[in-house]
């Protein structure tokens, strides 16, 4: 009961009128960036962050804007994925393998249809069970001392790669890069300075969202140039949309059971949305068996990642909200942000700031449903978005990240870091290393070396004290199995994918 | 404040105000013409501290008429206050309608050296409009219950009470702990050994002490307050001259617990250092008066900052007098050398 007097305060916060229209906009951004390859979810808050500063918005508002986009990134990844068999981002990969055959098949309209009606399940369960877990969760989380986050935080490393990783030593390499960069500044735990070499600007360490927009924004630029990609995609004509109420009902089992197993995945530190996605495709072929005609453009086939992926992105923010852990890399920016507004994420939110927070999951509810109107009535329009040529585009999204940077220090040297993580971000893309985990190394990096000292601190120096207690023990084994699962059944699995995707390939072809 | 800007419309009447009710100002103010504009550096990104010191002050400068133009706030991070003080010293040492934002954590860095080759002499000091004091507080159901009992647990055994706080270590919420101590008695040899846990931030800490993995919590009143009133956190002392004004007054002092430790944050301003003696009263009058006007008191009110005021030469000698002491203190826990 206590729970729902919360989430009717938290629409009242929700419901002003600045507030909903920061989550309309949020929802239209956030589907545009989705929709766009090459933008994704991160990058797209990680942008609108400095934006956000020097609007000079209060807590509340710039929340409710950047999770709408995230959860409109998540809505509009689908857009491309099954007009042009491009994922718009990460998330949204295996809706391309039904989703584009559906859209051959002259079922575009509809494949869109079934997956906006699947995202807003998807979403829909997972805030449901976001309202119901993270308070539980948060009064839990006060067991964690610094020995139990210790644990944590080496939990989301391991899983980082995530089961589906193609080549960990490169996520390895990747996470250590950021663990190097977070290094520079002061040390807290001693006050020393470390690698700043007198360089005051560096006393502070690396700006986390100038490495972010540099690393995502501006290496997109240069691949862009590099690629002379002036035109647009061409024109797409939808069909007209012909969905009757049992096509909905048959998707209906499929998106209840992607919400379920995505939310799962996104609570687990470090798993994210991808994994649900896949995991909730993997799951339905299973389960609907030979009467599926999965990779042949099933509808049930786009349903499942798409629940799937919006329920995970939900679920990724109860471990940030309640434990200050990011559960994926756009968290880990929304987090970077709380963290600016020198809001605490972890235990004591839901009870200090207990009308941000409940604001900010009424909006999730809010801009849920208007994401379903945008993206079933108004779909045309993001279709039609996504022929303009990038050569207007790219300048456009360049400008806002350099003034937002800009204006949030003035400092020309902060433009010089932001395009030289551009060209390191440039240089990691060509030797496919992702960028993902050099962002959660920078962001772990430090939370998790304080930890260690702090557990090393209060039993002077006794090592036994990282896994002297049940909690802390049970985390040690989920982080083992995760760092060992994607060596066996990381293979199988990712046999499957591509036995899938070649299908998918040789019918387009 | 309305009074002048009420009478500007008319030339009499300003002249008759502007001499009966700040005398002060006038009297320098004919001495010094102070530019239409005036810009603030807050030596932090949007949204700390010294952002909002800036843009509060500076909306009162302008509403009382003292800067007839615009105050404009120029974020400056980097090294906490190193690259705007660095930026101050090198390159705006006469601009005399230029300020700067400051606090504690300036004059700790300033003490310990941490902005390589500067000191603060190399500037200014204006004076002080408000504070946020430092309280050392515990769980609920923490076995303390007033700071004497828990210097006692100290002196037995400085081990045995683990503190976390925002700072870094050896910034000002870790020497609030070692002042108190130090002023309860403990011997020089002890202070290192106390235990301190660093923090990005306040609440990080108290959700430690609340979790019952640390024992006691240092930091400023206005980190502790909303724990305070949820019943979380049992603040043992503030380290005030006198008690905190409603609805704070119940918590005592830590000098009337017999531990002589005052340890305020002040929120403040210093100037370029080659400015004119007149320019120099000028901001030192016009902070009087901004500190004394309703709009100031409201705003102090509105976001818990609590009374303290210094200015002028007063104002010197206490940052130096706070510099000296941080620079012991930091030498005797063997941060500096």
């Amino acid at each position: 009961m206590e729970t729902l007097n919360y989430l009717l305060q938290g629409f009242a916060v929700a419901l002003t009128p600045e507030n909903l229209m920061f989550a309309a906009i949020g929802a239209i951004l956030g589907t545009i960036i989705g929709a766009l390859p090459g933008l994704g979810p991160s990058n797209g808050v990680a942008i609108l962050i400095p934006l956000a500063f020097s609007l000079g918005l209060p807590a509340s508002s710039a929340l409710i804007l950047l999770t709408s986009v995230y959860a409109g990134a998540m809505y509009g990844g689908r857009i491309s994925s099954i007009l042009l068999n491009i994922p718009g981002d990460e998330p949204a990969m295996m809706t391309c393998l039904d989703g584009y055959p559906m859209a051959l098949k002259g079922k575009a309209a509809e494949a869109l249809a079934i997956s906006a009606i699947a995202s807003f399940i998807g979403s829909l369960l997972a805030t449901i069970g976001l309202v119901i877990l993270a308070p539980i969760l948060a009064k839990f989380a006060l067991r964690f001392g610094p020995a139990e986050y210790f644990a944590l935080f080496t939990l989301a490393f391991a899983t980082l790669g995530g089961i589906t990783g193609k080549n960990p030593i490169k996520t390895v390499v990747a996470a250590c890069l950021g663990l190097m960069i977070a290094t520079v500044g002061v040390d807290i735990s001693t006050g020393n300075q470390r690698y700043t070499y007198n360089i005051l600007e560096l006393y502070e360490g690396v700006d986390f969202i100038i490495a972010i927009v540099g690393l995502f924004a501006i290496s997109e630029l240069l691949f862009f140039i590099e690629m002379h990609a002036g035109e647009g995609f061409k024109k797409m004509a939808l069909n007209k949309l012909k969905l009757s109420m049992k096509d909905i009902i048959q998707v209906l089992p499929t998106s209840l059971r992607g919400s379920v197993l995505g939310f799962i995945a996104g609570v687990l530190p470090g798993a994210g949305a991808s994994l649900g996605s896949f995991l909730s495709y993997t799951m339905e072929k299973k389960v609907v068996g030979k009467s599926g005609y999965f990779g042949e453009g099933d509808p049930r086939g786009v349903a499942a990642p798409e629940a799937g992926n919006n329920a995970a992105a939900n679920g990724a923010l109860v471990p940030m909200l309640t434990l200050g852990v990011p559960g994926s890399g756009t968290t880990a920016v929304l987090l970077a942000m709380l963290i600016s507004l020198n809001i605490q994420p972890g235990p004591m939110l839901f009870t200090q700031n207990a009308e941000l927070v409940w604001g900010v999951i009424a909006a999730l509810f809010v801009g849920n449903l208007m994401l379903l109107l945008l993206n079933i009535p108004m779909i045309g329009i993001f279709v039609k978005l996504l022929s303009i040529p990038p050569k207007y585009l790219m300048p456009v999204v360049t400008l806002v990240a350099s003034v937002g940077i800009f204006a949030i220090s003035n400092s020309p040297l902060d433009l010089y870091f932001m395009i030289g993580f551009g060209l390191l971000g440039y240089l990691l893309r060509k030797l496919h290393i992702p960028l993902v985990p050099v962002i959660l190394g920078m962001l772990l990096g430090p939370e998790m070396e304080k930890s260690l000292r702090h557990a090393l601190t209060l039993s002077d120096g006794d090592w036994t004290i990282l896994w002297s207690s049940g909690l802390s023990l049970g985390i040690w084994a989920v982080a083992i199995a995760g760092l060992m699962l994607p060596y066996l059944i990381g293979p199988i699995l990712r046999r499957r994918m591509a036995v899938q995707a070649e299908k998918t390939h040789s019918i387009v072809d | 404040m309305s009074k002048i800007s009420l009478v500007r419309k008319n030339t009499l009447p300003f002249l008759v105000a502007v001499t009966l009710s700040a005398s002060a100002v006038a009297q320098s103010a004919q001495a010094f013409e102070q530019s239409r504009s005036a810009e603030c550096i807050a030596p932090a990104n949007p949204g700390g501290g010294w952002d909002f010191t800036c843009r509060s002050v500076g909306k009162v400068l302008t509403e009382l008429g003292a800067i007839s133009g615009n105050v404009q706030t120029v974020n400056m991070p980097g090294a906490s206050g190193g690259v705007a003080f660095a930026h101050t010293v090198s390159k705006r040492a006469n601009d005399s309608a230029l300020f700067v934002a400051a606090s504690t954590a300036t004059t700790t860095r300033l003490a310990q050296g941490q902005f390589p080759g500067m000191n603060q002499d190399m500037v200014r000091w204006v004076g002080a409009l408000g504070a946020d004091y430092g309280v050392i507080a515990v769980a609920k159901d923490s076995p303390y219950q007033t700071l004497t009992d828990l210097m006692n647990a100290l002196k037995n055994d400085p081990n045995s009470v683990k503190f976390g706080g925002g700072s870094a270590t050896g910034g000002w919420d870790h020497l609030k702990v070692l002042i108190a101590s130090r002023a309860a008695g403990l011997d020089t040899a002890s202070l290192p050994k106390i235990k301190y846990l660093a923090y990005s931030g306040g609440g990080e800490a108290i959700t430690q002490v609340v979790g019952g993995h640390l024992d006691g919590f240092t930091g400023d009143i206005s980190e502790a307050q909303g724990f305070m009133e949820s019943g979380d956190l049992k603040v043992l002392a503030v380290l005030s001259e006198e008690r905190l004004p409603a609805p704070l007054d119940n918590i005592p002092t830590a000098r009337e617990q017999n531990i002589d430790a005052v340890a305020p944050n002040w929120r403040g301003f210093y100037v370029p250092k080659d400015v004119s003696d007149e320019a120099y009263q000028w901001w030192v009058d016009t902070m009087d008066s901004v500190y004394s006007s309703t709009n100031w008191q409201n705003i102090m009110q509105q976001n818990g900052l609590m009374p303290f005021h210094k200015s002028g030469a007063e104002f010197d000698q206490f940052v130096r007098d706070q510099v000296q002491s941080i620079k012991e203190i930091s030498t005797e826990i063997g941060l500096i050398k």
